[in-house]
C-alpha cells in the first residue's frame, strides 16, 4: 500500500535539488531506499493525531541564548586550512554565474 | 476622471493612452535589514564592517560539520522592537527552519530562517504621499542569517568567497501587496527606515546593503480584483533605482499582456546602468527549498514580561517627536520634520535647546549652520560629533552680546570640526566683542566720515542704509563688536 510512489520523475527532481548525478544502477538503488523510508514513515498515518501539535523538538527546553558579546578572534588561518583551494585568504570556488 | 497613467504614478506612452486598456500596478516589498548587533546571529564572531576577508569567521558561520549554533538574544529583542513599532502580532512561540539550497555564499547548504512560525505577523504602517494617508499591511517579519560575499576573480576565472558576512543577523519584513506606485513604495521604505533607525536596530543604508529591498510587482486591468502574475526584482541599491525599476517592469509586463503573451513568475535582476532587467535563475533552480525545522536550535518562547520590557524600552519614534517639537517648542512642521529626519540631529537639537533654554535659536543653528556644514563637509548627520553643550554656550555668548553673530559662526565651524570648547577658544583667539567705548567711538567717527553719501541718505530717511554702515563698522572691528549695539550707537550719533 504505497501512498507516495517514487517514480523516475521524482528521482530526476531530487537529483537536481541535491546536485547529484547518478548512474542507472545507483538511481534504482536510491529509488528503492527512498521508497522504503517513505513506507516506514507511512506507518505513522495509522495513528490518530487529531489535536496533536506538530513537534519539532523532543526536549522540553526553550530559550537557549547567548549574549551579544564578541568571543571569537581572527582564526582565518585555521579556518582556511580546510579549504581545497584558496587565494588571498579567500575560498576559491568554481565560477558562479550572475 | 482620472488621466491615463495617473494611478500607476507613471506616464505611459501616448500610444497606450489612446483608448487602450488601463492598468494598475500592484507592489509588495520584501525588505532585508541587517541588525546592528555586535556579534553574528548564531556565533560569537564580530559583525564589524570592513574587516579583512574571513577574519571574522568560525566553525559555526562557515558551516563546519557538527558545529552548533546558539541564538543571539539581542537579535530576538531587536526583531521584537521592530515588530511592535510596526503594529505586528507577536508569535509568542517561534522557531527556526532550514531553507535548503546550494550556492557557495552559503557554506551550510542551508540558510537558517523562519517559515512556519515567524516572530511577527499581521502588522501595518501608515504612509503619507501627495494622495494622502494610507495603511500598508505587513504580512510578517522573520529572523534569518545573511550569506557570504562572492567576488569574481578574472585571473583564475573562479569566484572568491569571504564569509565575514555569513551569519550576520537579518530581519526580513514582508509587506502585503498594498502599494500601487513608486511614490508609495518609497514612502513605505522611508517610514521603515526611520522606525528602524530610531530604534537603533540598524543604520538601514541601501547603498551599503544594510537595507535591501526586493520588489514584487504585477499589473492588472484597472478595476480587476484578482492579481496578475508577479515577478520579483532584485539588486535595487537606491530609491532612484527602485523608482526606475518599477517604471521599467510595469512597462515590460503591460507590453507582454498587450501582445497577448503571459508574464512568467520569475526573479529578475535590475541593471540600473542599462535601465533594464533580466531573468536571474534558470529552471533547474526551481524554488523548492525543502524547508524543515532546524533541529539544532530550540524554540523561542516570548513571555508577557519580556515583551513588556521591550515595549517599555521603546524610544519615542520620529513622528511623535516631530509633533512634540511643534507643541512644546513652537517649531514649524517643516523644521520639526527636517530636524527629526535623523535621530542623532534630533537629540543634538533637544539637548542644546535644554541647555541654552532657547529652542528657537537651537533650531536655527541646527537648521542653518549645522546642516550647511554637513553639506559642505559631506558628512552624514549621524557622524556629527560636537557636544550640544558647546553649541549651547555659543548661543548664550551671542545672547549676552560678548561675541557677534559672525564670530559665533566662525567659532561654530571649529566646534563642528573639532568640538572645541567655545569659551576657551574665544578667549585664546581674542574674539570677544570689544567693550572699549573709546575705540568703538573712534571707529564710528571714521566710518561716518568715510561714507558721507550713505550718511546723508540715512538722514533723509533711508533707514535701510543703517545696515550698510553697521557692516562697515563691523568690518573695521574685524567682527569683534556687537552689531546691535553698533546700530544703536550709530543711530544716536547720526541724530546729533
Ligand atoms: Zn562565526
Amino acid at each position: 500500500m504505497y501512498v507516495v510512489k517514487i517514480d523516475d520523475k521524482t528521482m530526476e527532481s531530487v537529483e537536481i535539488l541535491a546536485q547529484l548525478r547518478l548512474s542507472d544502477n545507483e538511481r534504482e538503488k536510491a529509488r528503492e531506499d527512498m521508497q522504503k523510508m517513505l513506507d516506514y514513515v507511512e506507518k505513522l498515518n495509522e495513528l490518530d493525531t487529531k489535536g496533536v501539535e506538530p513537534m519539532s523538538h523532543i526536549f522540553p527546553v526553550n530559550n537557549v541564548f547567548r549574549e551579544d558579546i564578541v568571543t571569537n578572534g581572527d582564526s582565518r588561518e585555521a579556518m582556511l586550512a580546510n579549504a581545497p583551494r584558496q587565494k588571498e585568504y579567500q575560498y576559491l570556488v568554481p565560477k558562479t554565474v550572475e | 476622471m482620472k488621466k491615463c497613467g495617473e494611478n500607476g504614478g507613471l506616464l505611459l506612452s501616448a500610444r497606450r493612452c489612446n483608448g487602450m486598456k488601463q492598468y494598475e500596478t500592484v507592489i509588495g516589498l520584501e525588505v532585508h535589514v541587517e541588525l546592528a548587533t555586535k556579534t553574528k546571529i548564531f556565533c560569537g564572531c564580530s559583525t564589524k564592517f570592513g574587516a579583512r576577508p574571513n577574519t571574522q569567521t568560525c566553525p559555526i558561520c562557515t558551516g563546519m560539520p557538527g558545529a552548533l549554533p546558539i541564538l543571539n538574544k539581542r537579535v530576538v529583542e531587536l526583531a521584537l522592537a521592530v515588530g511592535l513599532a510596526a503594529n505586528c502580532q507577536i508569535n509568542r512561540y517561534c522557531k527556526f527552519d532550514r531553507k535548503n539550497y546550494f550556492y557557495p555564499d552559503n557554506p551550510q547548504n542551508y540558510q537558517i530562517s523562519q517559515l512556519y512560525l515567524p516572530i511577527c505577523h499581521d502588522g501595518w504602517l501608515e504612509i503619507e504621499t501627495e494622495a494622502g494617508k494610507k495603511k500598508i499591511g505587513i504580512h510578517e517579519i522573520h529572523m534569518e542569517e545573511d550569506a557570504g560575499k562572492l567576488v569574481h576573480d578574472e585571473w583564475e576565472d573562479c569566484s572568491l568567497v569571504d564569509y565575514n558576512r555569513s551569519g550576520v543577523p537579518l530581519i526580513e519584513i514582508v509587506s502585503e501587496p498594498d502599494m500601487r506606485n513608486a511614490e508609495e513604495v518609497i514612502a513605505y521604505l522611508e517610514k521603515l527606515r526611520h522606525i528602524i533607525q530610531y530604534l537603533g536596530a540598524s543604520d538601514c543604508k541601501l547603498q551599503e546593503g544594510s537595507m535591501r529591498a526586493d520588489v514584487n510587482l504585477s499589473v492588472r486591468e484597472m478595476g480587476s480584483s484578482s492579481f496578475g502574475t508577479r515577478t520579483e526584482m532584485k539588486n535595487l541599491n537606491s530609491f532612484k533605482a527602485i523608482a526606475r525599476a518599477i517604471a521599467g517592469e510595469r512597462e515590460r509586463q503591460i507590453e507582454l499582456l498587450e501582445e497577448g503573451r503571459a508574464v512568467i513568475q520569475e526573479t529578475r535582476r535590475w541593471d540600473d546602468n542599462k535601465e533594464t532587467s533580466r531573468a536571474m535563475r534558470s529552471k533547474e533552480d526551481a524554488k523548492d527549498y525543502r524547508y524543515f525545522p532546524d533541529p539544532d536550535l530550540l524554540p523561542v518562547s516570548i513571555s508577557e514580561k519580556w515583551l513588556e520590557e521591550i515595549r517599555a524600552a521603546q524610544p519615542e519614534l520620529r513622528e511623535a517627536r516631530a509633533l512634540r517639537y511643534q507643541r512644546a517648542y513652537g517649531l514649524s512642521a517643516y523644521d520639526a520634520d527636517v530636524i527629526t529626519e535623523s535621530r542623532h540631529m534630533a537629540e543634538l537639537f533637544e539637548e542644546t535647546a535644554a541647555l541654552c533654554k532657547s529652542p528657537k535659536k537651537a533650531a536655527n543653528w541646527i537648521m542653518g549652520e549645522t546642516f550647511r556644514l554637513i553639506k559642505e563637509r559631506n558628512v552624514e548627520p549621524e557622524k556629527v560629533f560636537f557636544t550640544p553643550g558647546h553649541l549651547a554656550s555659543l548661543i548664550l555668548e551671542v545672547e549676552k552680546g560678548s561675541i557677534s553673530n559672525q564670530t559665533a559662526k566662525e567659532v561654530f565651524e571649529k566646534v563642528f570640526d573639532e568640538d572645541v570648547e567655545p569659551l576657551a577658544y574665544i578667549q585664546a583667539h581674542g574674539l570677544q566683542t570689544v567693550e572699549d567705548a573709546d575705540l568703538l567711538g573712534e571707529v564710528l567717527d571714521k566710518v561716518i566720515a568715510a561714507n558721507e553719501k550713505a550718511v546723508e541718505e540715512f538722514r533723509s530717511g533711508k533707514e535701510k542704509v543703517l545696515g550698510f554702515l553697521v557692516g562697515q563698522v563691523m568690518k573695521e572691528m574685524r567682527g569683534k563688536a556687537n552689531a546691535g549695539k553698533v546700530g544703536e550707537l550709530l543711530r544716536e550719533k547720526l541724530r546729533q
